[in-house]
């Protein structure tokens, strides 16, 4: 099993659930991250006061899939995700040992 | 708050001081949100509070000796006896509605006015030094202030034909430019500077956690604004209506100043900068708005709008912590608004036009010496005040508190659940 983490531009999240639902993934964790990249912050003027914003907004996506499933599921997070333009994101896929879904008690890819 | 009672007569009067009165009180929750909005999340229950605590030592101050101060008999040609109207009974018991609602409508000025300097020291002042502060001010310094400048209608000392001008036109002060505007920015530079700098000041960013509690504050002190300026009039009558429309104008106007002032040096016309300019405004027009005709308004909202735009920065340039711009926006457009006068003035009161409408050079300087007397001393008794608490209680927070959040340090809340 696999978990791919993608981090994305906050405004093509639907463009990528939509594209994972297509991939026949049946779940995803979205939470909202922050954080700099080559991109680096963007300036912000208050009553004329200039200020460096480091971190920019973003959107985490954790997806837990099948071993041979992983490099379909992240084509799809990154066609779906990619504008072209720095900021874009990064998309990475790590093993995990073991998955447990909690209302059964299943354990390996019968949680999935 | 010209001329008190002289106008205040008939039931269509006491009608419209009393809802005047009531717009007024407003304000200053108006303004904790424009304040509170500004500050950062960790501090904006004490930016609020700070307005809120005005309310009760304010309207203390007032009853007790505040009025007679402000509104007593003068003595000694200097303030109005203190003794005048202990606790302000006989004024209750006197039958008169006009009177009554009068000295109502003066705490609710009392109370803006102290308010409105407690923006110069977000983050870092002890709550008990400040209600402390509060009190002793409006008594020292905002009721002797509005005393010279009201206490006796036209013959106020500092009133136009007042003993310190004698026959000279002006100086006038419809709603409160020097009492108020340039009262309260001066004491916010002389408390921002005892103070000292927030930790992190010019280095760090303190962006405003909350910029639609700004544009709501802006809104509510603008309607708040109608009860002051043309509440002013003390009768609901024709200088009331001109006041009415000439804040209307000056502050739509003030707004568009401030926006282009930023369109062309940051790139941006911002929300904040929206906000600002409706108050720079409405602090303009506030000593000039029965004194103007439309062209005046336009002119005093339009600059008052570009003047605070660009005083705002002033801060970082000479290092003083102003945090959310009283100087910049109170001193600077009350100080603007009161001399416009000498330049923009119609001749609506006592004929006493400005240079531009004929009227000579000698309301500006009038004008200007008035501004000068009410700079001198809030300069000077806010410091007094200032350093004895200073000395005795302490003014600032310690540095651990002001890090971690003055709110939970002094109020022992958080205006913000985090998300777990």
């Amino acid at each position: 099993m696999k978990l791919v983490t993608a981090i994305i531009q906050p405004h093509r999240v639907d463009e990528v659930r939509a594209a994972l639902e297509a991939a026949g993934v049946k779940g995803v964790t979205v939470s909202e991250a922050a954080g700099y990249g080559r991109q680096k912050g963007h300036t912000e003027v208050y009553r004329g006061a200039e200020y460096t914003v480091d971190l920019v907004p973003k959107t985490r996506l954790e997806v837990l899939v099948d071993d041979a499933d992983a490099p379909t599921v992240t084509e799809a997070i990154v066609s779906a995700a990619q504008t072209g333009k720095i900021g874009d994101g990064k998309v990475w896929v790590v093993p995990v040992d073991d998955v447990a879904r909690v209302r059964t008690g299943e354990h390996g890819a019968d949680a999935l | 708050m010209e001329d008190a009672m002289a106008y205040a007569d008939g039931v269509g009067a006491v009608a419209w001081l009393l809802v005047s009165a009531s717009l007024v009180l407003l304000m200053t929750p108006a303004l904790a949100f424009f304040y509170g909005g500004m500050s950062r999340s960790k501090s904006v229950l004490n930016m609020m509070m700070m307005s809120f605590g005005a309310m009760g030592v304010g309207v203390l101050a007032w009853v007790l000796v505040g009025y007679s101060i402000s509104a007593g008999d003068t003595m000694n040609d200097i303030i109005g006896d203190p003794g005048y109207d202990f606790g302000m009974i006989a004024t209750m018991e006197s039958g008169d509605a006009a009177g009554i609602i009068s000295a109502g409508f003066g705490a609710t000025f009392a109370i803006i006015t102290v308010a409105l300097i407690s923006g110069a020291v977000a983050d870092r002042m002890k709550f008990g030094a400040w209600m402390l502060f509060a009190f002793v001010w409006v008594i020292l310094v905002y009721a002797p202030v509005s005393h010279w400048v009201w206490g006796d209608g036209f013959a106020a000392l500092l009133g136009p034909d007042g003993p310190w001008f004698g026959d000279l036109p002006g100086p006038y002060d419809f709603a409160g430019g020097t009492v108020v505007h340039i009262n309260a920015g001066v004491a916010a530079l002389v408390l921002a500077l005892l103070l000292g700098v927030r930790k992190g000041f010019g280095k760090e960013p303190f962006k405003p956690h909350n910029l639609p509690f700004v544009m709501l504050g802006a809104a509510l002190l603008w309607f708040g604004w109608f009860g002051f300026n043309a509440g002013s009039a003390f009768a609901a009558d024709g200088y009331a209506a001109i006041a009415w429309v000439n804040t209307t104008v000056a502050t739509g106007i003030a707004m568009l100043g401030w926006l282009l002032t930023e369109k062309i040096r940051d790139g941006k016309a911002t929300s904040l900068g929206a906000a600002s300019g409706v108050v720079a405004g409405l602090v303009a027009i506030t000593p000039s708005c029965a004194s103007v005709d439309t062209w005046g308004a336009i002119i005093i909202g339009f600059l008052a709008g570009v003047f605070s735009a660009l005083a705002v920065g002033l801060k970082y340039k000479l290092g003083y912590d102003d945090s959310l711009d009283v100087v910049g926006v109170h001193l600077v457009s009350g100080l603007w608004g009161t001399l416009a006068i000498g330049l923009v003035a119609s001749g609506t009161i006592n004929g006493d036009a400005g240079l531009f409408y004929g009227g000579g050079i000698t309301l500006l300087g009038v004008q200007a010496l008035a501004a000068l007397v009410v700079i001198v001393y809030s300069a000077i008794a806010t410091l007094i005040i200032g350093l004895a608490i200073k000395y005795t209680i302490g003014l600032r927070v310690t540095e651990e508190v002001e890090v971690s959040g003055i709110d939970l340090a002094e109020h022992g809340e958080s205006a913000y659940e985090e998300a777990v």
